[in-house]
């Protein structure tokens, strides 16, 4: 009936379709959809930037305006993927320049950006206005300067957790002072910024809500800071420390003053380096926080951690380390009835941990905060018992990932595997998307995913598993699954062969330290054309037998739609 | 080898680990077998030998792989100076799995306070920032620029007449909150350690623990 409808009516309704995914079942009703789509999509997401080529993307939809496009596998993030790998933003920037595309929005995760993308990127989109670049590397602060001069509308910068070389060319003071347009700033990975040129940025944006500083702010520029722009509402602060050792010194009056007035701050984020005796000084605004990320405050513990939680009671996300112990999180969960997601991280992720949360922690959330959906909890410990519990109060997990820090630690009391626990989670969490493992498992695992995890769409493994049957589990049962990634799991070749059209249904599949040899990695290869298997072999070639029965130490295979790419290093051998 | 010169890769994950009984000054002699001695030179085979994990890992799995996941990819020169003695369980490369952003985040950047004796302010350095005892001294001078430092952290032959031009003594408050001399362990291990800076009249100095030489010094 809505084919009697002109395009233009259409267009409008499918406007209202904004997920990605609704977007891509629109596409497939029928041709007159299909052609509809195309030519009013906006906005599209590339999950994988070998998965199709930036042509392909131009010619399909014309008309994108604000580009999503992620690089490196995800175990990059902890240096499982070797430097140099690939990722390279250059070739989608350059042929998007070269079709006059209209890119207003730009969103890079684990890719690879020179300066020359920025520089290119900042002369040739006359209207663009975002670049969010996350854990990307590769490019200095000239490219940030070249981004200030001359993207003259631009809202948003946002820099997080990326690797910049810092060179002193005061970028943030290219900034020319016509950008009256900035919306949101975030520099909190650099570690130095012209505090001048902050103050002058941010007096002429009347418009800004979102500012996250680096640690080079000191808390008198802070104030300063806060002063002109007391509308924002997503604040990282950088320093929050007084050099002078007397509580009531004149900063800090101003600062507390001045906090005072910032009644919109909903989310709070930085105290990189912290001086305990000045955080009441932010007491005033917690109570209208819903986001609060002291992830990255290793200053802040104890009573003071203790005290300043329990002026947070409107919390949705809580983002902490560890060191807030068993009962600080007990005293989370008696303050934060709102809690969605909670993230706790080791406060020494080098191993010694000796402050680490356990499973009393856990369990006193998930019954004080009734609507956890999301969490990530790095742990000394967990039981079976514990999680049945959580699963048992807590039965809306979205995404649940738990790291115990011994990767292949039982349950303490019972010495068995956590098999039942997880079991019970993914029994409980009929929505769930997102699981990480750890601890000590078997097969016995697999079975209950692979039969309950109906909407799991990543899954982790880690040092897991006895059999090929776990993870046939898995690749039977979990009819959504997306993204696997494993390593360190005796999994090997009938395990990764016995459906290999599975993996045309998902977007990529990493193993490493498993049992898959470089035969079974050509077989799957030749089966599958539209599959890059690649092998990263990161020995000297003489050391590489090239035997089939030669384990292969990291695999990586995707779905692809351009072949084999043609960037990939000397280590990098995609299978054909 | 002055100490200055062990500042290989600041970033390492494995020399970060190490833990500081490596460096406690203990009665007996050097190379006493049941600690391995603490200021020897990690050769790369003897790094590789300590991330052999006791994981279920395969055991037919080159070596020279650990090694290269295990050094952060800009650190090309893995010899860092010291070593971790004995390899702990967690030591497995991306194990926890935390980005590796975050752990530098939280591992670098130490910002302590200076101070100066007879100076009216206090100034902040970030330790992270500079490779060796050298930099950071250099950096002192420049920021303090009426006062002389007497570096002791160079070899006895350069340093250059103590008693006429070097007034000030560098010194720091390590984790135990002992006051030590700058220089007395490797450059690595002090900036795990050290809580403030002071640069002490050196006539007051006299009384803090007296100078042992670097022992990783020894040893090569």
């Amino acid at each position: 009936m809505m084919n009697y409808f002109p395009d233009e009516v259409l267009e409008h309704v499918f406007d209202f379709v904004t997920s990605h995914r609704d977007r891509n079942a629109v596409s497939l009703v029928c041709k007159l959809w299909y052609r509809v789509d195309r030519f009013s999509r906006q906005r599209v997401f590339i999950g994988n930037c070998y998965a199709i080529s930036p042509e392909r993307l131009i010619a399909r939809f014309p008309g994108v305006k604000a580009l999503t496009l992620k690089g490196k596998p995800h175990f990059a993030d902890f240096n499982l993927v070797p430097q140099d790998w690939g990722g390279y933003v250059q070739p989608w920037i350059e042929a998007l320049a070269r079709s006059r595309i209209g890119l207003e929005e730009l969103r890079l995760k684990r890719m690879v950006v020179s300066d020359e993308s920025l520089d290119v990127l900042s002369r040739s989109f006359t209207n663009f206005k975002s670049l969010v670049l996350v854990s990307c590397e590769g490019f200095t602060t000239d490219g940030l300067a070249a981004i200030a001069a001359n993207c003259r509308f631009l809202r948003e910068l946002d820099l997080q957790e990326n690797e910049i070389e810092e060179k002193k060319n005061h970028w943030l003071g290219c900034f020319p002072d016509s950008c009256m347009s900035l919306v949101s700033l975030n520099f909190a990975c650099l570690k130095e910024i012209n505090l001048a040129a902050l103050e002058r940025l941010v007096a002429r944006n009347p418009n800004l809500r979102s500012l996250k500083l680096n640690r080079a702010v000191p808390l008198e520029v802070l104030q300063r800071i806060l002063m002109r722009a007391p509308q924002l509402v997503d604040l990282g602060t950088g320093s929050f420390v007084l050099d002078h050792d007397s509580d009531d010194s004149e900063t800090y009056r101003k600062l507390r003053a001045t906090i005072l007035k910032c009644r919109s701050i909903r989310h709070l984020s930085g105290f990189l380096e912290v001086a305990p005796r000045c955080l009441p000084a932010i007491y005033p605004i917690c109570l209208y926080l819903t986001y609060l990320n002291l992830s990255y405050a290793a200053g802040i513990h104890g009573s003071e951690l203790i005290k300043l939680i329990r002026h947070c009671g409107k919390l949705q996300r809580l983002w902490i380390l560890d060191c807030i112990g068993d009962k600080g999180l007990e005293v989370v969960a008696s303050t934060c009835k709102d809690l969605q997601e909670l993230r706790v991280f080791p406060s020494d992720p080098f191993g010694a941990g000796h402050d680490a949360v356990t499973e009393t922690g856990l369990v006193a959330i998930s019954s004080g905060c009734p609507k956890l959906n999301s969490l990530l909890y790095f742990c000394q410990q967990m039981t079976n018992a514990a999680l049945i519990a959580v699963a048992k109060n807590c039965p809306n997990f979205i995404r649940f990932r738990l790291c115990i820090l011994d990767p292949t630690k039982p349950d303490p009391v019972t010495m068995q595997p956590l098999d039942e626990g997880f079991g019970a989670i993914v029994q409980s969490s009929k929505r769930l998307r997102r699981l990480s493992l750890s601890g000590l498992l078997t097969d016995r695992v697999f079975l209950y995913i692979g039969m309950y995890a109906e909407q799991l769409e990543m899954l982790s493994i880690a040092f897991a598993g006895e059999s090929d049957k776990g993870m046939l589990y898995v690749l039977n049962g979990c009819k959504k699954l997306r993204k696997l990634e494993i390593r360190d799991s005796p999994f090997g070749d009938s395990a990764l062969l016995r459906d290999v059209g599975k993996y045309e249904t998902m977007r990529s599949l990493w193993m490493s330290s498993c049992e898959v040899t470089l035969g079974g990695c050509k077989t799957l290869a030749e089966k599958m054309p539209r599959l890059n298997v690649e092998i990263i072999n990161e020995n000297d070639q003489m050391e590489f037998v090239h035997e089939d029965s030669q384990k292969v130490e990291k695999m990586y295979l995707y779905r692809t739609l351009v072949g084999p790419r043609k960037d990939a290093p000397e280590f990098v051998w995609t299978l054909e | 080898m002055p100490p200055d010169t062990l500042s290989g890769s600041p970033e390492s994950d494995v020399t970060s680990a190490m833990t500081f009984k490596d460096t406690e000054l203990t009665l007996g002699i050097p190379g006493e077998p049941t600690r391995s001695p603490a200021g020897k030179f990690c050769t790369k085979r003897g790094f590789i030998e300590t991330v052999d994990l006791n994981l279920r890992t395969s055991t037919s799995k080159p070596r020279g792989k650990a090694h290269a996941d295990e050094v952060d990819d800009k650190s090309d020169d893995v010899v860092s100076g010291t070593c971790k003695t004995t390899a702990s369980k967690t030591q497995v490369v991306g194990w926890p799995p935390v980005r590796s952003y975050r752990k530098k985040a939280l591992e670098s950047c130490k910002y302590v306070k200076v101070a100066v004796d007879g100076a009216p302010y206090l100034r902040k350095v970030d330790l992270e920032t500079y490779n060796s005892y050298q930099e950071l001294l250099m950096a002192l001078e420049k920021m303090f620029t009426c006062f002389k430092i007497r570096g002791n952290y160079l070899d006895e032959s350069k340093v250059i007449d103590p008693m006429k031009e070097m007034e000030y003594v560098p010194t720091y408050e390590d984790k135990d909150g002992d006051w030590m001399l700058v220089g007395d362990v490797p450059w690595k291990m002090f900036i795990e350690s050290c809580k403030r800076i002071r640069l002490m009249k050196s006539s007051e100095a006299v009384g803090l623990a007296p100078r042992t030489p670097p022992r990783c010094t020894t040893t090569t």
